[in-house]
């Protein structure tokens, strides 16, 4: 499990990599707050749940971290570290109807203290969820 | 890609042929100089531009600018013109920041008579202009009231008295886009966008006090009312957190889109929807709410600037005001008119990172500026010049009335980061007497004038090609950034 910066010209890009696909998300999450040199109060911890169902894997991950980004600039910022994710394929859950897979999460995290640089977008660029000898990969473009 | 795919129809025009990739709707035209071109190579964004070819119900050619570099899909100096209302609207071609722009305020206080003063003045505009990461603006509005931002944009700021009529008369659309549905903003946006109406952000967004440097056009500089050696304000910023929301949103709602319109494309940053669809009104109705609120925000920032002129200058001297010279976007999808292949035609005209550059005579110019053209305002990067053009007759037969938006970045950030110290930087421009107040020092870095291109020769080559006409060039004097 990991991540390194990607060389970008307008905007930041990290390429990450785990061993399945929802530590793929909580290591592309860490990223990001590492990229954006987020620093967190010591203080007391918040929890938040939150669920997506999109058209794909990718779709999941870009909304999964869309909602990092929400939370940067809400309750006067707050930033995540510890996530439970749960990738559910909508056949199982029962749903007549469905996009095409959910995403559970509930996260905990803190209130942050200081932000470098914020990341303001999640994009789709190129974006390929893939399988490899190190478990699965993604390059993951953000706006700043 | 390499320079020997491309077409040379001049010393500043280039094409890549339609032959060039099997996908390919419409060809690429690039305004650069070899030496530019050189440049860009460095980058994947002629690859974006090609990418960007394939959107459906594109008309004439793709234009990319000087400027141009790389972005995430549609590449940043880009122009698209899709057939109105059956060809697509992208929100990747639009951007993130939807309507990301510029505001150009001028005064008649000399820069001789107020050297003296520009520390006091840069620790004021630093106070009055909120900036930096997620910081609040200006003033916080109820939701009920934001949607009146989202619906009226700068209208909303002069009922507020935030703004005269001489600052609409002088904006883009007059800062209020027709048609805007604040129905269509989510709540999450709203909620980003509530508490930073009249903020700066971070980013490259800034507000530099300038002085005017030189004047290549003294009747245009005249209407504008820049005179040598006077100070000038420019305000460089979009529609924050709301406009990225309302992005976001339509991406990722897109990205069913293209499935049930059955349109294939290379990158799902492109995802598109024909403009006549639920979808694709949708969407242009959230994108003019979040163009009107970036309006309404650079209006409240003119505003606290004028604040702090105010503050540092009206004790000592009688005319000390900021009248605006213009507001401008650079992010922007617009329903226009031009000509294609002798026909006159309505087109979405998609502009990310290029500025709308009307000629003399277009319709929507205030009348002065109606015989001069539309002023395109040009931000460099932070420590050298800005410059202030106009739009021309050959910029609406050759790139659908448009120019290039700034200086385009050439070094990644994170090498930026590695090669630049932004306390070391703040040092050399403070040296060079150019005041600075910065948020962040990794920031800072990362914006350093040497992770850009030289503006003076992207400003040359649109200047060359014919498609802008110089008339001012700025210096900075004070530089504020989030």
């Amino acid at each position: 499990m990991g991540f390194e910066e990607i060389s970008h010209t307008a905007d930041w890009s990290v390429h990450v990599w785990a061993e399945d696909v929802p530590s793929l998300f909580a290591e592309a999450a860490r990223a990001m707050n590492a990229l954006a040199g987020t620093v967190t109060d010591q203080g007391p911890r918040v929890k938040r749940m939150f669920e997506s169902e999109g058209t794909d894997v990718e779709s999941l991950l870009v909304a999964f971290l869309s909602e990092l980004v929400y939370y940067q600039e809400q309750d006067h910022g707050l930033a995540f570290d510890i996530f439970a994710l749960k990738i559910e394929e909508p056949a199982l859950t029962g749903e007549a109807v469905s996009k095409g897979q959910m995403l559970k999460v509930e996260m905990e995290g803190a209130q942050i203290v200081s932000t470098d640089k914020a990341i303001k977008a999640v994009t789709y660029h190129n974006l390929k969820i893939e399988k490899t000898n190190r478990g699965f990969e993604a390059t993951i473009v953000f706006d700043v | 890609m390499n320079i020997e795919n491309l077409v040379q129809i001049s010393e500043t025009e280039w094409e890549i042929p339609t032959y060039t990739r099997h996908d390919m709707r419409v060809p690429v035209r690039l305004f650069a100089t070899r030496a530019l071109l050189e440049q860009i190579m460095d980058d994947k964004s002629l690859e974006q531009a090609v990418n960007a070819t394939t959107l459906p119900g594109l008309v004439g050619s793709v234009i990319v600018m000087p400027d141009m570099h790389q972005g995430y899909g549609f590449p940043i100096g880009g122009v698209a013109a899709t057939e109105y209302p059956h060809g697509v609207i992208s929100p990747g071609a639009i951007g993130y920041d939807i309507n990301c722009g510029v505001r150009l305020l001028s005064s008649s206080i000399e820069l001789e008579s107020a050297r003296g003063e520009m520390d006091s003045l840069a620790t004021a505009l630093n106070k009055y202009c909120p900036s930096g990461v997620g910081k609040e603006g200006v003033i916080k509005v109820s939701l009920k009231e934001l949607d009146h931002v989202l619906r009226d944009g700068s209208r909303w700021a002069l009922k507020n008295g935030y703004a005269s009529e001489a600052d609409l008369a002088r904006t883009e659309e007059t800062g209020s886009l027709e048609g805007a549905d604040p129905g269509g903003v989510s709540e999450r946006a709203k909620a980003r966008g509530r508490g930073q109406i009249g903020s700066l952000g971070a980013g490259n967004h800034f507000i530099e006090v300038e002085v005017v440097d030189e004047i290549f056009d003294e009747e245009a500089a005249n209407v504008m009312g820049l005179s040598k050696g006077c100070l000038t304000v420019q305000i460089h910023c979009g529609s924050r957190g709301l406009g990225h929301q309302v992005c976001t949103d339509y991406v990722q709602q897109f990205q069913s889109a293209v499935r049930k319109y059955g349109i294939d494309l290379p990158d799902r940053e492109l995802v598109c929807a024909p403009m006549d669809s639920p979808e694709g009104q949708a969407y242009l109705g959230a994108m003019r709410a979040a163009a009107n609120f970036a309006f309404a925000n650079r209006q409240l920032l003119a505003f606290a600037a004028r604040r702090a002129f105010e503050e540092i200058f009206a004790p000592g001297k009688q005319n000390w005001h900021l009248h605006q010279v213009y507001d401008i976007a650079h992010n922007m999808g617009k329903i226009e008119t031009h000509e294609v292949n002798g026909k006159q035609m309505k087109v979405c005209v998609h502009r990310k990172g290029a500025t709308r550059a009307f000629g003399p005579g277009s319709p929507g110019l205030p009348p002065e500026y109606k015989k001069i053209g539309q002023p395109v305002i040009i931000p460099g990067s932070m420590g050298t010049a800005s410059w202030v053009l106009v739009g021309t007759e050959d910029s609406m037969t050759r790139s659908f009335g448009s120019s290039c938006h700034g200086a385009g970045r050439v070094m990644s950030r994170s090498k930026a980061k590695k090669e630049v110290q932004g306390d070391v930087l703040r040092q050399e421009l403070e040296e060079r007497g150019i005041k600075v107040r910065a948020g962040s020092m990794p920031g800072l870095a990362e914006e350093a004038p040497s992770a850009y291109k030289d503006v003076d020769a992207v400003v040359d080559t649109v200047s060359a090609a014919g498609i802008a006409r110089k008339v001012a060039r700025l210096k900075p004097v004070a530089v504020i950034k989030g």
